[in-house]
Order: structure tokens, then sequence, then C-alpha cells
């Protein structure tokens, strides 16, 4: 993890190593606070002052005093604190609260706290004067402990505490030379000016770097912003960049990437529902990608959330689960009604739930916590239901910028991230407005969840808008919540139409009605066709029978002729026996033969 | 001027390891000047750092000053930065040069090369009734 190109932010092991500025045009002082020195390129100009203004309460005296603490702790550079507001002692217990024992280093002889007390009250000009005695006073201190860094907080009370500001300033701008002379690295706090930077405009005397700090409230959140005006002959962020004041003193993170430069993990993971996977090239998420799941309210995101959380869990890997709306015992109880049952995964400590309302604090400190966190459980999939929240804790700008924070650290992290993303419709049309443009451009795989209101009833519709680098189903599919988890369905596509819920399953019904109805006529067709010929193979063999007769009555016929024709030749023939005979025998032939002779 | 303090008449020269406040009282010229200097004992101290011009003149200006208005009553003892740094930081000096009157209370300062006598008057709080 730890590598040369990560450095410690508090807890945070953040990888800079797409830093503005590497080439090094001339020595930087760091400033130990990590973000910032990644936005100036690597610290303050190292022997020049900085100054650094704002208005009250903007965290400048913080700023000058982690500049010096840490570069006496952490950068082996003694300095010299002068206040002119607060004492030594509060300075002290101001800063053992973010872990630093002020006595304990200036017994160390790395630091030295010098509080210049300036009354006005006291004071009577009487002719002209200078600030020796404060020169002084500074250059035995700096030589005192060999010091490499000042910091002057805030210079401008002197001019409500000494007269004469036009010998005042031309005493200040003296004052710059002398610490440039000096090679310390000094930081110059200033208040706010109206119309200008500094109320006196100090901003003239000190040309090389000026850093203007911000306190706004927008939506009743305050955001603390950094900028830097200036940086003479250096590269640096121009932007306003938020910060936090917290536990870890000043926090800055700023996108860390101006180009992103994490590696893409051509793994995959599962997405918990198998279908879904099928669409996603049948693999599922990259490993490390970021999934933006966008629908309307009740259509289902949360679900596909905890089924993407138990898939991960039951690989065996570690979820986190930023709730931003349910609490933990809601979540679970609901994901029990669709048979997803996470208990188990959180006592075996696979899934972490981190419940939060977004407007409870400001966006910066909402990101500081959500990276502590990850960053102690280690998960491999972050989960955060819903991230449109967080447009409520911040402008939409505001929240854009953290999220692209976000999603830049855990994409550094291989971290895969499932974001939620409740969209309004409008007239029964996705209304990508609360995502889109903040975000989308950021994520690799886009599924929107419809709600499909048609013949009185609503059905959940899913399709994938984008996913970067894979081959992606262009369909949509119906989304079941059932008892036993998530189901996508295809929808009936039919004649002229895509059919979901109870229409699909009418037409789906219907459509098998008819076959069945075919399949029946057919039969009776078969058989009638079948009947038809029997009949008529029947009638063929009536004919045949028939013909056969016809035949043998044929037969009979010859015979009879023939018979006739024998007889005919034997009568002849006996008559002619007759006629003979009839000479001999009168009686008996002459009485026949008188008959038939006639 | 060298680098060391001066003790003026009326004054005497500062112990410098010690705080300038435990520095030796200076010697009253005349106590019979007066029971309208009140009170009787002024203790005055000049902060300068080096020989500048300004330090030059600040130490004629108020030397004049005293000799007029408090001569025999007065302890001044000058105080150089240049040679005692630390003391700049312990007495919370920051203009030079720094008239500062530790006696009578309370504690007032002057500063600047003490050119503007009328102020230094009132920066001191000599009534005007002591001039004369």
């Amino acid at each position: 993890m730890r590598s040369a190109g990560t450095r410690r932010i508090g807890n945070h092991a953040i990888n800079l190593g797409a830093k503005l500025d590497r080439r090094r045009v001339f020595e930087k002082a760091p400033t130990g606070i990590v973000g910032l020195d990644a936005i100036t390129g690597g610290g303050f100009p190292k022997g020049r002052p900085t100054l650094v203004c704002g208005g009250a309460g903007s965290g400048k005296t913080l700023l000058g005093m982690l500049f010096l603490v840490r570069g006496a702790v952490q950068y082996g550079e003694p300095g010299v604190y002068v206040s002119f507001e607060e004492t030594a002692q509060e300075l002290t217990q101001n800063v053992a609260s973010l872990g630093y024992d002020l006595n304990k280093l200036a017994a160390q002889k790395k630091i030295i706290l010098d509080h210049v007390v300036v009354g006005r009250l006291e004071l009577q000009e009487a002719g002209e004067y200078d600030l020796e005695g404060l020169f002084i006073r500074l250059g035995s201190a700096i030589d005192a402990i060999g010091a490499k860094r000042v910091v002057l907080d805030t210079l401008e009370v002197l001019f409500s505490a000494l007269p004469n500001p036009t010998l005042l300033r031309a005493e200040l701008g003296r004052l710059f030379r002398w610490l440039k002379a000096k090679g310390v690295t000094a930081v110059v706090t200033a208040e706010r000016g109206d119309g200008r930077l500094t109320r006196q405009g100090l901003e003239e005397y000190v040309a090389d770097c000026v850093i203007v700090l911000d306190h706004r409230v927008a939506d009743q959140v305050s955001t603390h912003r950094l900028r830097i005006v200036k940086y003479r002959g250096t590269a640096h962020g121009t932007n306003e960049y938020p910060f936090l004041i917290g536990r870890d003193g000043l926090t800055l993170l700023p996108v860390t990437g101006i180009q992103p430069a994490y590696a893409a993990s051509t793994g995959r993971i599962s997405t918990g529902v198998e279908r879904l996977d099928a669409m996603l090239e049948g693999r599922g998420y990259y490993r490390g990608s970021t999934v933006l799941i966008s629908g309307s309210a009740g259509c289902g995101k949360t679900s596909l959330g905890a089924a993407f959380a138990e898939a991960t869990c039951r690989r065996g890997e570690r979820v986190l689960f930023f709730a931003m709306e349910e609490s933990e015992d809601q979540i679970l109880r609901n994901m029990r009604s669709i048979g997803m049952d996470l208990a188990p995964w959180v006592r075996k400590g696979r899934l972490r739930f981190h419940v939060s309302r977004p407007a409870i604090f400001g966006l910066e400190a909402h990101l500081m916590a959500m990276l502590d966190t990850v960053v102690a459980t280690r998960p491999s999939v972050v989960i955060l239901d819903p991230v449109t929240n967080f447009l409520s804790a911040g402008t939409k700008g505001d929240a854009s910028a953290m999220l692209v924070r976000l999603i830049d650290f855990l994409k550094e992290q291989q971290i895969t991230a499932f974001f939620t993303d409740l969209s309004p419709e409008q007239d029964g049309e996705y209304s990508g407005r609360q995502s889109e443009g903040v975000i989308t451009s950021m994520i690799d795989t886009w599924i929107l969840l419809r709600n499909l209101e048609t013949n009185g009833e609503r059905t959940r519709g899913l399709y994938i808008i984008k996913s970067r680098g894979m081959a992606h189903s262009n369909q949509i599919r119906e989304m079941l919540l059932t008892d036993s988890g998530i189901q996508l369905v295809d929808v009936y596509v039919g004649v002229g139409a895509a059919l979901t819920g109870s229409a699909r399953v009418i037409a789906e019904a219907r459509e098998r009605a008819d076959e069945v109805v075919r399949a029946r006529s057919v039969t009776q067709k078969r058989s009638e066709i079948e009947r038809n010929r029997a009949a008529l193979e029947a009638q063929i063999a009536a004919l045949r029978a028939e013909v056969r007769a016809q035949e043998d009555a044929l037969t009979d016929v010859g015979a009879v002729q023939a018979g006739l024709e024998q007889a005919g030749r034997d009568e002849r023939a006996g008559i002619g026996l007759m006629r003979i005979a009839a000479a001999p025998r009168n009686s008996n032939g002459g009485r026949g033969a008188g008959r038939n002779g006639r | 001027m060298t680098t060391t303090a001066r003790t003026l008449r009326g004054a005497r020269r500062v112990k410098r390891r010690g705080r300038p406040g435990k520095a030796v009282r200076g010697a009253r010229s005349s106590r019979a000047q007066g029971p309208e200097v009140t009170p009787a004992r002024w203790h005055l101290r000049l902060y300068v750092a080096g020989s500048t011009p300004k330090s030059l003149a600040a130490l004629a200006n108020l030397t004049r000053l005293c000799e007029a208005h408090l001569a025999g009553q007065y302890d001044l003892e000058v105080v150089d930065l240049l040679e005692h740094p630390n003391l700049a930081r312990t007495d919370q000096i920051l203009a030079i040069p720094t008239l500062v009157r530790t006696l009578p209370e309370p504690i007032r300062k002057v500063i600047g090369d003490l050119s503007s006598l009328d102020r230094v008057l009132v920066g001191l709080g000599i009534t005007p009734r002591t001039l004369g």
C-alpha cells in the first residue's frame, strides 16, 4: 500500500501519483497537509513568505500552526510562531486537540511560541519609529533554534495597534524582504478585506504565494474552501478546494489525479442476479468499476444493491454499505422479505453498515468519514444508497466534486463502487436530472430501473444504459422481486408490443391457448381426412366387389351361352337323328318330330 | 553612541545582566523641584536598537525634555536590544525607539523618535502645569 507515491493523510494513504507539478522549479517547503501539497506541487515556496488570507474562523491560524508543527515534527524544520492575537497558552491548548504537544516541542527547541502583545491604549506615538523591535525579537528567536519556518499570525493587528499606517506599511515591506534574506519560509496571515484580498493590502508585499481561505454557508451547510490566488513560478491548482477542519486538523482532499491514473482491472464480479450477469457478457461488473443504478422510488435499487452485497459476501469478500436513508435493521428486514438474509454476513463481519444522515454534516466531513471507514474496513465493494442524498447536503457542484473524489479514491483502491440514484420520473419518462451530469460521466456501468405503468399496474423494467468496456444487452428485462430474490424475465415481445406484468402473462397465456386450439384443429382435420379416406377406400372396395361380381356374371353368361350353343348343336343333331329314325319307327318319332318341326 | 546602554544625567548605568526593572535607581538631581510634580519619582526606560539616527534623536529629545521638566526626579535607562535581544520579547517591544514609563503606575509607552514634544508629554502623563 505504502509506496513512494503515497503519503499519509490522517488515517488515509492517498496516492499522489498524478501530482500537479513534479518538476520542482524551485524548492518547496511541504506543509504536511497532503491535499495542499498536492495542489501547490509540493508546498509553499521555500525561503519566501506566503500570504494566507481569510475571514474570521476560516482556518488561517490552524493552517499556520499545522505548517509550523508538521514542519518541525515531520520535516525537521524548526519554526517560530509569532502570534499577535492568541496567547501561547491558548495556542498550546488548541493544538493539543490535534495531538501535538507544543510545550514538549518548545522544550525540544523545535518550536518557539511568541505572543506579541499589542495594546493601542498604552501607546502614544511621538515621531517616527520603526519595527526594529519586532525584527530583533524574531531574529533572536530564529537564531535560537535555527528556525526554517516562521508564522506571523495575524500581522495586521499591528495596524490597529500602531499609529501611522504609511510608515507601518513600509516597515512590513521591509520585514518581508528581511524574512526572505533570512531564508525562512514564512506564512503571514491576514484578514480578508473588502474588495481586495487583505484589509491592509499586504498582498502587495507578499508577491510569491497568496492563498485565500473562505468559509461559506450554502443551504445551511458550511464549507471551508481554499484557493491559491497566485503562486509565482509554479503550476498550481486554481480551483476553490473544499477542506475540512476536524480531528486531523485541516484536511484537504483535492481530486487527486488531474489525469486519472489508476489501473483498470479486467477482473469481473457478479452482480448477484444471474440474468443481470448474463446481460453483462455473462460475467457481471468489472472489478473496481463504478456502478450506478438509477430509478425512481420503489423500483428496487436497494434490492439490487443487497443482491450485489450478498453475492460479494458469499465469495468471502467484504462489503461496506453506506445507508443514507434506512437503518441497518430496516434494510436487513426488507431484504429478508425478498429472500435475502444478510444478517449472517453482518455477523461474520463481511458486511458492514455505516448509517448516516447526509444533512448532519457537510460534504467534506462525509467524505472524510467515508474514506476513514473504507480504509478501516478494506472492503472490495462499497455500496452507497442513495448517492443523490448528498445533493441535499450541499450544492450540486459541491456534491459532484465530492463524489468525484470519492470515486477516484475507490478506483485507486480497486474497490467496486455501487451507487444508487433516486431520480424522479416525470410523465412516466426517466428524468436523470438529479444525477445527470453530476456523476454519470464518471460511471462505468449505468443501469436504469423504470416503473412501467400499464393496464392499471406497475412493473419494473431494467435496462443497461451503458457499460464501458463490455458488450452488454440492449434488451429491457422485467425485474421481479420474488420470495426467492431478484429475478429478471424477458418481456413479452409480440406483434407490435413489448409487454410486462400481467399483460405479459395474459399475452403469453393467450398465445399458449391459441397454440392448443391450432393443434386441436389440425388433429381434427387429420382425423377428418383419415375418415374420408377410409370412406373412400370402403367405396373403392365396394366398387371392386361389384366389378368382380360383374366379371363373375359375365363368366356365367358365357358359360350359359356355350351351354346353349352346345345344347343347340345337340338338339340339331338330335333332330337329324330323329329324322333319320322317323322312317323306321313311325309312332314315336312321328309325334315328337311333328311338334318340334312346327 | 555605542551599543551599550547609556546612563544619562540623573540616571545611573543599568546592570545588563538582570532585568532592567531591577536597575539601580538613579539619583535625583533636586528634590526641591516640586510638590507639583507628582509622583516624586519617574522611572523611564528607552529601548533602542543600535545607534540609528532615530535612536540618537530619541535619546537627545528625551534628555532635553527630562532636564526641562523632570530634572532631578527621574531615572532613565537605555536598553539596546541589539545587545539584549531577549528583552524585546520579555518586555514586549515592537517599535523602536520605545520609551516606557515604568513608574509612576500604570505603565505607559511612547514610540517614535520623540520629536513631537507635546505628544511625549501626553504620553508620559506630564501635565502642562508641570511645565514651566
